[in-house]
């Protein structure tokens, strides 16, 4: 099974398509029935609505798999197979290895809100794009641990970092690099997915070894698990992480609240309680989740691989093009289950959502087919 | 009281004579001659403290003239009608920059070595506090707001944003290699940052710097202006108007064998233009075909943007360029132009003969005056801007005697041995340090032996030198081959030679910042201390003593002073024999290897180690190799 998922990560990060979606399919399907949205109720949960602006390669987008995206105020970063590109007054600007991106397959980024410096973890390193240079670290030429960038995250002055080789942090102030594996961690496998920075919490999202957490006042490690060990079943609901293939996490400082991301559903924490969200029990469109944007400590944003979801606390809303017509669809399940589809006449590119950002209300949506940017509608 | 540090040790003249003896000593056993005492030459060898002027600026109303003292580290205010000295202020060593506020009311200091800021009440003209900032901060600005003050850390290569009240640092901005000096546009919404060592570029590729361009209101980088073919960035001007904007460089032409300098064939020395009156930035020579400018540095641009006065530190001079001209110039022809020594005759009209090394300079209020700062003559140059002509120097307070290593440091600093003035040691060791570039020399053939620039801080003791180890002392290093190879003209005589041979021998290391206080290590550094130290490798095995780091990197400065066979040879090299280089600041002086081919330290062992022939690390995991880093970075 676990050789089935490391194949399974290595295509689905490599790039993702709308085959792979299928092959996916033994993920629990979402509860929507005709039965049920014929039922729905004129109290209808007030979800956020968007009309969707897709770009591909045809809009000047470098390349239409977008693994990541980050908004940058009035500018949006789009990490794709092909290119880091920006969009800047309507228009794309692209970056390449030829202008020094450590590589071409850019996965993830993230953004230094006190300098503006734009961090791109890609599948040869860790460039920094500053005030139009870039300058890139690699294994072989810095400290850093691995090529292979999953995950980035700046917070004050540390650059942390989440790579196919363990974890690391760069210290903007002495470019001393500090890294995390197995010798000095409670991580058992090195393969880091994500990560998220804040000033009193690290998370770290670890393929197989669950979350990782650094207490940034206590200088100490601490590791949360899958209770269940590696295995998708569930004995109990809500005893601990649902799964230890965590692909990412996010965590809401302001609300001490631990979001995260698995193959196999999603976990919330807020330091003494977990809550997991799985296809059978809860509106999430499919188990199998690449990402996670908490909002607070009752709303997140997921990205699966059937589709785009948010959680209010109690309600549910998914947008994507069906999976079954391709046409766009938005539905909303309130906090009973029932299901009631919205009509809409736009919807995120591709259902494989790699990424997620927002612009205000806006949201902008890395997937397999392109970028998207749900202007929220009224 | 701290004091600039190489003359910083009090009594160290015995030393200093004793030095003089080794080093004559040393040329006549090279050369057979028998040399003179320098006491003949008048110059003295007692540890004399000059004041060694970099920097001068005026009050807003034109009452003060406040100049900024390097080897005496001192703020220096003196009364600018009479030039009496007001009051000296004692700041941190090695003071490189300093500004005034806005309101004119505090006056910043950096001190370069002290990686701290003196912040000077000027109604009192009083220290009132000492801020910590990067390492080794080199020039200062407070924006408009009065909210922030921006720090060029010359090491840590980047801009330290200050609350300027409180003096806490906010924020670093990256900037480019050796961010030194920060020049506010006229309206002072942007920050313009220029810097004394190229970035890093693709192995033997033309070396490059930039402008590093700062959002004042914002605190970010805004943008960064290429310059192609330049290494090293000093000081920058504005016009009033804001059109013009011009940074002083040098451009070094270390791609061909360094074999033409009879063909200008070592550096240009340029400003690089830009702004609207140009469009695209533009780098124009200051060199004529048979007088140099060597090393610009100081530059201003009169208030009617009539014309450019530019320091030359090496040719000893300030170069005046008449704006339409050079203007009419740029737009009437296309560039490149740097290669071109016939250009400069278009809009260079006057060049005028100074103190050693001018270096800082500043307008009077109505710009008829410029004052020049001569760092190694401890005097201020006074030009008539209508005359271009000097019309007085006013000498500052200070020892009147020329002492053995200030003499051996103006033959360092001038350019005047070389064939038509073309170059001086400064040109590559720039402020005494190196230049972060790869030369190709001619004694060893041509394009063979590609060499990067070694340090010379602390390189007392440490012969052989060269990277083939060929020249047995300084004497030998600096004397014979230097006037053969790249003067190609007027040798030292013997005692000139033996004060430049004192001087670079004086030269101290800088400050480690890596290192902690005490000497102790992090555990990082500990754990790397082991590794540099071990004699077995992680599997057992006994490591050959030569392959282990510490028996050739050995001793105080990291070398045993023999060659070895490391594995590095290049096709182009003559041989694999190479000398062991020292230690010192190792973490700032990058590239690495004899060619430079390593951009970091790390390149060293993970692409150019591969039959662990320099040093035992193929075994070591990329954690251990970050521990074994950190700890050289401490020597």
């Amino acid at each position: 099974m676990k050789t089935f998922l490391t194949i399974a990560t290595i295509v689905t990060v490599l790039g993702s398509s709308a085959s792979l979606v299928t092959s996916q399919s033994n993920a629990a399907r979402p509860r929507a029935h005709k039965a049920a949205i014929a039922s729905a109720r004129p109290t209808l949960p007030s979800m956020p609505r968007f009309r969707f602006e897709n770009f591909t390669t045809a809009n000047g987008l470098p390349d239409n798999h977008v693994y990541s995206v980050l908004v940058d105020g009035d500018r949006v970063w789009a990490g794709t197979d092909n290119g880091l590109g920006l969009y800047e007054n309507g228009k794309w600007r692209s970056f390449t290895a030829k202008d020094g991106l450590a590589h071409r397959a850019v996965l993830s980024l993230a953004l230094d809100k006190r300098t503006g410096d734009v961090w791109a973890g890609t599948m040869g390193g860790l460039s920094r794009i500053s005030g139009g240079r870039i300058d890139t670290f690699t294994q072989l030429n810095s400290g850093l641990s691995n090529d292979v960038v999953y995950g980035v995250s700046v917070e004050g002055e540390h650059v942390w970092v989440a790579t196919a080789a363990g974890a690391c942090m760069l210290d903007l102030h002495s470019n001393q690099w500090s890294l995390f594996n197995e010798r000095n961690t409670p991580m058992i496998e090195i393969w880091v997915y994500g990560v998220s920075a804040t000033p009193t919490k690290v998370y770290y999202a670890v393929w197989g070894s669950g979350i990782l957490e650094y207490d940034q006042q206590k200088k100490i490690w601490d590791k949360y698990e899958d209770p269940d060990g590696e295995t998708e079943m569930v004995l109990f609901k809500d005893q601990g992480l649902i799964h230890e293939i965590t692909t990412s996490v996010s965590y809401v400082e302001k609300d001490k609240i631990l979001w995260a991301a698995t193959y196999f559903g999603n976990s919330r924490y807020d330091g003494r309680y977990w809550h997991n969200f799985l296809t059978k029990d809860s509106g999430l469109p499919s188990n199998f989740t690449n990402v996670v944007k908490g909002v607070d400590a009752n709303r997140a944003w997921f990205g699966t691989d059937k589709g785009l979801a948010y959680y209010d606390g109690a309600n549910w809303s998914v947008y994507r093009p069906s999976l079954t017509t391709h046409q766009p669809e938005m539905t909303v399940r309130d906090a009973k289950g029932s299901v009631t589809s919205i009509p809409v006449t736009t919807a995120p590119a591709h259902n494989y959502i790699l990424g997620i950002d927002f612009q205000g209300s806006d949201i902008w949506v890395a997937t397999a087919e392109g970028l998207s940017h749900g202007i929220h509608q009224p | 009281m701290s004091r600039a540090p190489h003359f910083a040790t009090g009594g160290r003249a015995r030393i200093v004579v004793t030095a003089i003896f080794a080093c004559s000593l040393g040329i006549w056993l090279w050369t057979g001659r028998t040399v003179r005492a320098s006491s003949a030459t008048g110059r003295t060898g007692e540890n004399l403290e000059y004041a060694s002027p970099v920097e001068v600026l005026f009050s807003p109303d034109g009452a003060r003239l406040y100049v900024l003292c390097q080897q005496s580290a001192q703020v220096r205010v003196l009364d600018a009608k009479t030039y009496a000295e007001i009051k000296r202020i004692e700041v941190g060593r090695v003071p490189r920059g300093f500004s005034l506020s806005p309101s004119a009311d505090r006056l910043f200091v950096t001190n370069s070595w002290d990686d701290t800021l003196s912040v000077i009440d000027t109604r009192s003209l009083r220290v009132t506090a000492t801020w910590m900032v990067g390492a080794e901060p080199s020039s200062v600005v407070e924006d408009r707001a009065g909210k922030h003050l921006f720090v060029a850390n010359r090491i840590s290569n980047d801009v330290a944003v200050l609350d300027a009240q409180t003096g806490s640092e906010e924020k670093r901005l990256a900037a480019g290699r050796g961010a030194s000096y920060i020049t506010p546009s006229p309206d002072g919404s942007r920050l313009y940052v220029t810097h004394v060592y190229p970035n890093p570029t693709t192995h033997r590729t033309a070396p490059q710097s930039e402008i590093t361009v700062i959002d004042t209101a914002r605190a970010v980088v805004a943008e960064r202006i290429p310059m192609p073919n330049v290494a090293h960035g000093f000081h920058m001007a504005f016009s009033t108007d804001g059109r013009l904007g011009v940074a002083a460089g040098l451009h070094p032409k270390n791609l061909v064998p360094l074999a033409h300098l009879e063909h200008g064939g070592a550096f240009a020395d340029t400003l690089t233009l830009f702004g609207a009156d140009v469009g695209k930035p533009v780098e124009v020579p200051l060199d004529n075909l048979e007088q140099y400018a060597v090393r610009p540095f100081g530059v201003a641009i009169t208030p009617d943007k009539s014309r450019i006065f530019v320091t030359c530190g090496g040719s000893e001079m300030v170069t005046v360029i008449d704006v339409p001209r050079l203007l009419r110039y740029v737009r009437t022809h296309s560039g490149p132009y740097v290669q071109d020594l016939s250009a400069s005759a278009n809009y260079v009209v006057m060049r005028i003969n100074v103190g050693h090394d001018p270096r800082g300079v500043a307008f009077t209020r109505n710009g008829t005056q410029l004052f020049v700062a001569n760092r190694l003559e401890d005097s201020i140059s006074v030009v008539d801007t209508r005359t271009n002509r000097v019309a007085s120097t006013i000498p500052l307070a200070g020892p009147r005697k020329l002492s053995v290593l200030r003499h051996g440091e103006q033959t360092f600093y001038t350019a005047k041995y070389s064939f038509q003035g073309q170059i001086g040691c400064a040109s590559c060791h720039i402020d005494s340090t190196f230049d972060g570039l790869q030369w190709d020399l001619e004694p060893d053939g041509f394009g063979r032996d590609i060499v990067d620039n070694r340090p010379i801080e602390a390189v007392k003791d440490t012969e052989p030198y060269k990277w083939n180890g060929g020249n047995p002392n300084l004497p030998t290093e600096c004397g014979p081959r230097t006037e053969k190879y790249f003067w190609r003209a007027e040798n030292y005589d013997d005692l000139t030679l033996t004060d430049l041979v004192v001087y670079v021998r004086s030269l101290p290391p800088r400050p480690n910042r890596w290192q902690l206080p005490g000497g102790e290590l992090t555990a990082t550094q500990d754990r790397g201390k082991t590794l540099f130290e071990r004699s077995v490798d992680k599997f057992g095995n006994p490591i050959p003593e030569q392959n282990r780091c510490v028996h050739c990197h050995s001793g105080p400065k990291g070398t045993d002073q023999k060659s070895f066979d490391v594995g590095t040879k290049k096709a182009t090299d003559n041989s694999g024999l190479l000398d062991t280089p020292q230690l010192t600041n190792i973490a700032i002086t990058g590239p690495y290897l004899h060619d430079g081919s390593a951009q970091t330290l790390e390149q060293i062992w993970t692409i150019f180690n591969p039959e662990d022939k320099h040093g035992r690390t193929n075994d070591l995991t990329k954690d251990e190799l970050n521990d074994l880093i950190e700890y050289l970075r401490t020597r």
